[in-house]
């Protein structure tokens, strides 16, 4: 895989492409140039197909928590443990249907994580991936207060084993970025290699603007939900079959 | 006949000053230890979560901040109303005011997870959050307050306060509205998101500004056996019971816009029935303590007769209005997210469960830091400037009043 990145002719042939599926599911994505900026051209999501996903597996929760480190133990109680994505089991009252799906932040094109920020440290990048700029966020929580989507974690405690591509800090909030540092260099995110790895393919990564796309043609066929639509925040993360 | 303008003093450093000054020190410099200790270890060590982000903190913080606001009112009775009774104490009143404020942001600042970059939040404006917005209002109060205070203080400048205390009446409403709408704005979340916060919160700043203020005048004059008149304390009092009521009425449109609606039910039913610490303090301490109990006491011809029991009524103001803002606050946040409306949900990120609190000594000692920080101004600047009428003996004050009026 490496050798297939550093290869420029090879690299370059990726990038004329856009991207490469491998198998159901599983898209190799083309890498861009390092200093490359990131295009309002692409938009980022996730297609989430709930009927592939089971109530007892937690692998893409168990990758996202090893790759960016929050899962490590810490020293307080549950509810202060930082989560960027959670398995919830949702039941229908009046049909009995249920479903288990894994929630993270939502990505939203209207985010209000973004509005509230005071400081700017909360903003979306142009290929609508959200983030958290850890050197201007004061920890106001407010972001946390605006999320409709509990998507958002307070780190109560110093850190200490980062992960180099992951900076996080204790007083600040945190939250999925898309392992946006994977994606700039044409990887997936880790969940979504995790939930095929554990033989689910249930998660579907690309960008929801390029038609041709495998989650843009899905999406089209299959008309997926999105949480609290009537926000009408636009996520970009999808749920097919909720 | 001339007019004579009402004489203002200094608070003389009595028997009393300086062991009030070393209590309200010591207060203070608990609540700092407390948010260095919170501050060296993280919020770990509170009972915040992030289901319950914001504690008791904000609790303290937004009542000194609301309150702040509310204790400009009587300087503005006088200035922009034109109440000549009400303008002997209208530089104490801006005084309070922007004294309250300080406490209220010291508290609100340490509880950053970052307090240390409070230049940050100077220095980096998002303009669309509600937030930057409060920064640019908290600092532009205390400026026009302090121009107010100006005007007010020397006499070459007092022909310019009535303009002045129209702007600073202005920017308080704008300011209130403001610190509403920090929770009224919040679209994702049913137990805020309303247009009735901002004018609920003016109504809160008001009537709890007013019960701090009562008991700040009160308090600065026993302290030197000066004396209040009655009728002075019968005008603040009436004051009080309007804005109790006031309250009190947009607390019933808040609660009755929800009932109406079946997806408002749920909420309602956690505040007022299901919802345990906070369903008692809205009936217990909201409702009994902060409203009937002090209208019986201020409106009741058998109580309002006596001074202690307006008094009174203006402690179980601050005790009510404490317990509404805890459970706006933290109610608010406990009643779970609706991620999937009508639907049961579980996780172990407690999605569809109340969120547990229980609120840290530290988190209480730092908020009790901020109000001490807050009286330990008023009573320092009022040793040190001439914030005080010489007397607010109704003879006094009515010869002004009817001076004024002549």
């Amino acid at each position: 895989m490496t050798d297939v990145l550093s290869n420029p002719t090879r690299r370059s042939l990726l990038a004329g492409i856009g991207a490469l599926t491998l198998a159901p599911g599983i898209v190799l994505m083309a890498p861009q140039p390092a200093d490359a900026a990131a295009t309002s051209g692409k938009r980022w999501g996730l297609l989430i197909d709930t009927t592939k996903c089971d109530a007892g597996c937690n692998a893409c929760v168990q990758a996202c928590g090893a790759e960016h480190g929050w899962s490590d133990p810490t020293h307080g109680r549950p509810d202060q443990a930082p989560k960027w994505v959670r398995k919830v089991d949702v039941k229908d009252p009046a049909s009995g249907k249920t479903a288990s799906l894994p929630v993270m932040c939502q990505h939203c094109a209207k985010p209000p994580c973004v509005d509230v920020c005071p400081t700017g440290a909360s903003f979306k990048r142009a290929d609508g991936i959200v983030l958290v700029d850890r050197h201007i966020c004061i920890g106001c929580r407010y972001c946390m207060m605006a999320c409709p989507f509990k998507a958002r974690s307070f780190v109560h405690e110093d850190i200490a084993n980062q992960r180099p591509g992951t900076p996080r800090g204790n007083g600040t909030v945190e939250a999925c970025n898309l392992c946006v540092t994977r994606v700039d260099a044409g990887k997936l995110p880790v969940c979504v290699d995790a939930c095929a790895g554990a033989g689910k393919g249930a998660i579907l990564f690309g960008d929801l603007n390029d038609p041709n796309s495998a989650i843009a043609k899905r999406v089209r066929e299959v008309a997926p939900a999105r949480l609290r639509a009537d926000l009408r925040l636009d996520t970009g993360v999808h749920y097919q079959g909720l | 006949m001339a007019k004579t303008k009402m004489p203002f003093t200094t608070l003389d450093t009595g028997p009393h000053f300086y062991p009030m000054l070393g209590v309200l020190a010591a207060v203070a410099a608990v609540g700092l230890g407390s948010a260095l200790y919170m501050e060296h270890h993280g919020h770990v060590v509170t009972g915040m979560s992030n289901q319950v982000v914001w504690g008791l903190p904000h609790v303290f913080a937004i009542f000194l901040i609301v309150a702040a606001s509310g204790a400009l009112n009587v300087a503005s009775i006088g200035s922009v109303f034109g109440k000549a009774p009400y303008k002997p104490l209208a530089p104490l009143s801006g005084l309070t005011a922007v004294a309250l404020l300080a406490g209220g942001l010291m508290v609100l600042v340490l509880d950053l997870g970052r307090p240390d970059r409070l230049v940050v939040a100077m220095t980096h404006f998002n303009f669309s959050s509600i937030f930057a917005w409060n920064v640019i209002l908290y600092n532009g109060f205390f400026a026009i307050v302090g121009v107010y205070l100006w005007t007010m203080l020397d006499r070459r400048m007092n022909g310019h306060s009535g303009k002045v205390g129209l702007a600073a009446f202005l920017w308080r409403l704008i300011l209130t509205t403001g610190t509403g709408s920090i929770f009224g704005f919040l679209v994702a979340r049913e137990t805020y998101h309303s247009a009735v916060m901002a004018p609920l919160f003016i109504a809160m700043s008001l009537s709890f500004g007013k019960a701090v203020f009562l008991l700040v005048v009160v308090g600065l004059y026993r302290m030197e056996d000066r004396e209040v008149g009655d009728a002075m304390v019968k005008r603040l009092a009436k004051l009080q019971a309007l804005f109790v009521a006031a309250t009190f009425y947009l607390v019933v449109v808040q609660h009755l816009t929800n009932l109406y609606t079946a997806r408002g039910g749920e909420v309602e039913h956690f505040f007022l029935g299901s919802g345990g610490v906070y369903t008692l303090l809205f009936w217990g301490g909201q409702i009994l303590v902060g409203t009937v109990l002090p209208l019986i006491l201020l409106l009741h011809p058998g109580f309002n007769t006596t001074r202690s029991n307006v008094l009174l009524a203006a402690a179980l103001v601050i005790v009510g209005g404490l317990a509404q803002v805890y459970v706006i606050v933290i109610g608010g946040q406990a009643f779970p997210l609706s991620l999937f409306p009508g639907m049961q949900v579980t996780s172990d990120a407690f999605d569809g469960t109340v969120g547990a609190y229980d609120p840290s000594l530290p988190e209480l000692l730092l908020g009790l830091g901020g109000a001490a920080v807050a009286l330990l101004i008023i009573t320092v600047a009022s040793a040190a400037f001439r914030f005080l009428p010489a007397s607010l003996a109704d003879a006094e004050v009515d010869k002004h009043h009817a001076e004024a009026n002549a």
